[in-house]
């Protein structure tokens, strides 16, 4: 098997070069889905039968709720290539996923709140779905807490790739928490084979803002990571290059 | 890959696959504990515990809501559609309550068997519809007429 595309991760600067060329178009895509979805979902989709408006909250809390756990395995895969193959740039990855990971998370977590009062007649249950979640996102304060709490630059990315790697276990008991147990929250409305249980007209702006915070997360984590690597290859002349090009363009 | 980085790879894998097992074990012993509320059938066969707050969870049957002319009182019988429950409960119903939605009820069984809750809350569906495609269901004969649904 060839390696070389694997093994150009390893360098920070092809990293640096090449985020550079995909950043305009993810950012491009992350605006224009978003937009299109969340207007679409939030103004022209139609209300639900029983529900009226208030279920619109899922053009927001879906893909929260969503991203919050890609986001993680996206942390946990990065930890094993961190600890297999000690590749620097996994550990930025890491490091700097784990605040965008922890914000979804928590916006996932308040959005149903907000749904659960009207819909449920409560804002929080202790049902195995729910607490999931909310182990998900100490999950990301553990990983950012252990992150900043670890001077040496080396533990600190061991000890979070290990926390990132275990903690993905959460990930498909927040899956099938509805499944396995009985919960007060629904199952899934979109299944991997079989209908979705839901009209067109309102998964459609549904999926187009899935795919948007899908570019946003992108978008967003090349951002942190490029300021991220800038900051920690400093002392590398492409870096100081590449610094002084930056600031002599911007003044 | 080389020698080194195999023997990482093993080493990570076989902390994931323990982590997991550990984790599998302990959920399958908290079984009980993690299901939210108990089924009719449950309390049915005597697996809910009498004299302490429970929640048990169902549909409601068709048919079963009887509220009270003067006061908040509302009883209504809760399906598994092999065993039902009666649940007396006084106080607001949240928007979603109708015959045939599920829902759960937090309250204490009596020596009658019948649940006095003290909290009911509605439990959603995976289904989402918009009303004119139900209203097209309902014309096509593919969805039974409910009477009173209410928007």
């Amino acid at each position: 098997m060839r390696w070389t595309w694997f093994h150009q991760w390893g360098s920070p600067k092809w990293f640096y070069e090449r985020s550079g060329r995909w950043l305009p178009w993810l950012t491009a895509a992350a605006v224009v889905l978003l937009a299109v979805g969340i207007v679409w979902g939030l103004a022209f989709a139609p209300p639900e039968k029983y529900q009226g408006n208030s279920y619109r909250i899922i053009y927001i809390h879906v893909p929260a709720a969503f991203l919050a756990q890609s986001c993680y395995l996206l942390m946990a895969v990065a930890g094993l290539v961190g600890l297999v193959w000690k590749m620097k740039l996994a550990d930025v990855a890491l490091q700097q996923a784990a605040p965008i990971g922890a914000w979804l998370c928590f916006v996932a977590l308040v959005t149903g709140a907000i749904w659960g009062k009207p819909t449920w007649g409560t804002y929080w249950v202790w049902d195995a779905r729910l607490t999931s979640m909310l182990i998900l996102l100490f999950l990301y304060f553990g990983v950012i807490a252990l992150g900043n709490a670890i001077t040496n630059r080396d533990s600190a990315a061991k000890a979070c790739a290990v926390l990132a790697l275990v903690g993905a276990v959460n990930i498909p008991i927040i899956q099938k928490s509805v499944e396995w147990w009985n919960t007060l929250h629904q199952p899934a409305t979109f299944k991997v084979t079989g209908k979705a249980s839901m009209n067109a007209e309102m998964w459609l702006p549904l999926l187009l803002c899935v795919l948007g915070f899908y570019c946003f997360l992108g978008a967003v984590l090349l951002y942190r990571m490029r300021t991220e690597v800038l900051k920690r290859e400093a002392r590398s002349s492409w870096v100081k290059a590449e610094v002084g090009r930056l600031v002599e363009g911007r003044a | 890959m080389n020698a080194v980085r195999k023997k990482r790879l093993y080493i990570v894998l076989a902390i994931l696959v323990g982590v997991s097992a550990a984790v599998a074990l302990a959920l399958s012993a908290l079984q009980e504990n993690i299901n939210l509320f108990y089924t009719p059938t449950q309390i049915a066969n005597g697996e809910a515990p009498k004299d302490t707050r429970i929640r048990a969870g169902g549909m409601v049957a068709k048919g079963s809501v009887k509220r009270s002319a003067d006061s908040l009182d509302v009883e209504f019988v809760v399906t598994d559609f092999a065993k039902n429950v009666t649940i007396r409960y006084r106080g607001i119903l949240p928007d979603l309550f109708r015959e045939e939605q599920g829902i759960v009820a937090l309250g204490k069984l009596n020596d009658q068997g019948v649940l006095v809750a003290d909290e009911v809350l509605a439990k959603h569906d995976e289904n989402y519809m918009p009303p004119e495609v139900t209203k097209a269901l309902k014309e096509s004969g593919k969805l039974p007429a409910d009477g009173e649904a209410q928007q």
